[in-house]
């Protein structure tokens, strides 16, 4: 760090200089001191055990056990990201609609999956099919309940057996990833082109461009680049999110660790140590890409608008304006 | 016609009321534990992250990317099979109790990595002239921190303290990978016992009113905190 002026501390002098060496010392002594601990846990539990950690450095236990989950993952943050995002500039746009009758509903479909978790969306859409469909099945609407699987929901495995839906663990779990994220990505949305000068769109309106033009032309784009870190900071939070599937049993990367890996050669923590680190690495990378991002379109002048970012990656909660939040 | 309506008949969800009130009343217990830890765990964290010690100030942000970048699942996971377990350090030899306390620690030492970036942000508005002045009258850093610095800081972040504390409290369903009883593990249950299954459509809305009781009214709180409290600069 250089030696300036902080908000809570001088440059230090020889006297502060002097007592940070000290407390650096005392707070490394602490450090030590609670990782020895950890350590002598560890040990205490034989988890230094080579034959623990053997298996990672083998290409047969990545390719066939560890891979295979990684890949699951990434595919069902892939295919969420896309839908999330598809269901974003839908549902963004439409709150920002002047025909009170599209503004409303879609209001309260964005606030409605704001405001439930997750894990709940992904039990609705792994469970309640094979329970409501076959009721369905038999009444008028049963012919379109199965042309919509037929045609559209067999991409995603779903199935349809006499009327009986059953959805796979990964179309669930993208379901409720899409809802979720697409809601949170229709507030930033929103944000955007709300955070945007009002003169941009008076301008847009006084050459004659109607509303669609204005939106098209000038709003969104200018609104896209402000809003560009804050999806990629909720697209890290997607792929966070994916290991909820373990607990309807998709095979990610998570589950390789904990319910394959682990289990098979006894050494659970082992895994769940190498799982994390995959997990931060690919986590962090995105978040770089983020950080990175929002540099550069600060240091870019052709947006008026300045960047949003959801206050520390905490999106605004349901019940708050994303106004009154980004006031500070 | 009639069968379609029947896909909406909450009879059976209010039979099942008794462990769906159980379900929310862990959640409760679960999120109000977890408020105050993680608050005090982000506390302590943005302290670090802005000490004059550069090795706190390594700590602070390891600690803040590595969880930030950790799935929640992944965190209460090593929390409950991977210490608790494994390792065999409990807080208790009953499992219900275990379970519990080993939930509040890994939701809280999530969250508290959360907290810290908001407070963090919430430092970054006080004007340097505030510190000065408090280090012209004398103070010492953790003087400077505790009497003018924070105060301020916890003012102006009140409201996205509180969406913090919102996706919290939705968090806490994950915790049923750890093996707490909560509203989330009610919902679990109830849709998988195949002698007894309650309407689909109903039960989710159930659990999903019960979770906007929780969530709608804590966010117009915080609203209402954050106007009231707000600094005039």
């Amino acid at each position: 760090m250089s030696k300036e002026a902080n908000v809570l501390f001088d440059a230090p002098g020889p006297r502060a200089e002097a007592r940070n060496r000290i407390l650096t010392g005392v707070s490394v002594v602490v450090l030590l001191a609670v990782v020895a601990a950890v350590v002598w846990k560890l040990n205490d539990r034989d988890q230094f055990d080579t034959a623990l950690w053997e298996p990672f450095l083998r290409g047969d236990v990545w390719s066939n056990l560890i891979l295979p989950g990684l890949w699951n993952t990434l595919k069902a943050a892939a295919v969420a990201s896309v839908l999330a995002m598809l269901f974003g500039a839908v549902f963004g746009l439409a709150r920002l609609s002047d025909h009170w009758w599209i503004r409303v509903p879609a209001g309260a479909v964005v606030e409605f999956f704001r405001s439930i978790p997750l894990l709940i969306l992904i039990f609705l859409a792994f469970f309640a099919p094979p329970l409501v469909s076959p009721v369905i099945a038999e009444s008028p609407l049963g012919q379109a309940q199965r042309v919509v699987v037929d045609n559209f929901l067999f991409v995603f495995g779903v199935e349809s057996n006499y009327g009986v839906v059953t959805v796979p663990a990964f179309a669930a779990l993208v379901f409720g990833l899409t809802m979720y994220n697409g809601s949170v990505l229709a507030e930033v949305i929103r944000a955007g082109v709300l955070s945007l000068p009002k003169g941009q769109s008076e301008a847009a309106y006084s050459i004659g461009l109607r509303k669609n033009g204005v939106m098209r032309l000038v709003l969104l784009p200018q609104a896209i680049t402000a809003m560009m870190p804050a999806i990629v900071s909720q697209l890290v939070v997607l792929l966070k999110d994916t290991a909820l599937g373990f607990i309807i049993a998709f095979e990610d990367l998570l589950h390789a660790g904990f319910k394959v890996v682990g289990p098979n050669y006894h050494n659970l923590l082992a895994a769940a140590i190498v799982v994390s680190v995959i997990y931060i690495g690919i986590n962090m990378s995105l978040s770089a890409l983020a950080t990175w991002l929002e540099a550069r379109l600060r240091r870019n002048r052709r947006t008026a608008g300045h960047t949003v970012t959801p206050t520390a990656g905490v999106p605004a909660a349901p019940g708050m304006e994303p106004e009154d939040v980004e006031k500070k | 016609m009639e069968d379609l309506l029947g896909l909406l008949d909450f009879g059976p969800v209010f039979e099942n009321g008794d462990r769906i009130l159980e379900g929310f009343w862990g959640t409760i217990r679960l999120a109000l534990m977890s408020a105050l830890l993680s608050m005090v765990i982000g506390t302590i964290a943005v302290s670090f992250r802005v000490a004059p010690i550069p090795l706190l100030r390594v700590v602070g942000t390891v600690y803040v990317n590595v969880v930030r970048n950790t799935p929640l699942t992944l965190v209460l996971l090593l929390c409950s099979l991977g210490i608790s377990t494994t390792l065999q350090l409990k807080f208790s030899d009953q499992n219900t109790v275990d379970a519990y306390w080993w939930a509040i620690i890994g939701l809280s030492f999530y969250t508290g990595a959360f907290i810290c970036e908001v407070l963090r942000s919430g430092i970054n508005t006080v004007p340097l002239g505030q510190a000065e002045a408090a280090r012209s009258i004398g103070l010492t850093f953790t003087q400077s921190l505790r009497m003018i610095i924070l105060p301020q800081a916890f003012r102006t972040v009140i409201a996205p303290l509180g969406s913090t504390l919102i996706a919290m409290i939705k968090n806490t369903t994950v915790v049923m990978a750890a093996g707490y009883a909560e509203a989330a593990l009610a919902m679990y249950e109830l849709f998988d016992d195949p002698n007894n299954q309650p309407p689909a459509i109903p039960l989710f809305l159930t659990i999903a009113a019960g979770f906007m009781v929780l969530t709608l009214p804590t966010g117009f709180f915080f609203g209402w905190l954050a106007k009231r409290m707000a600094v005039a600069r």
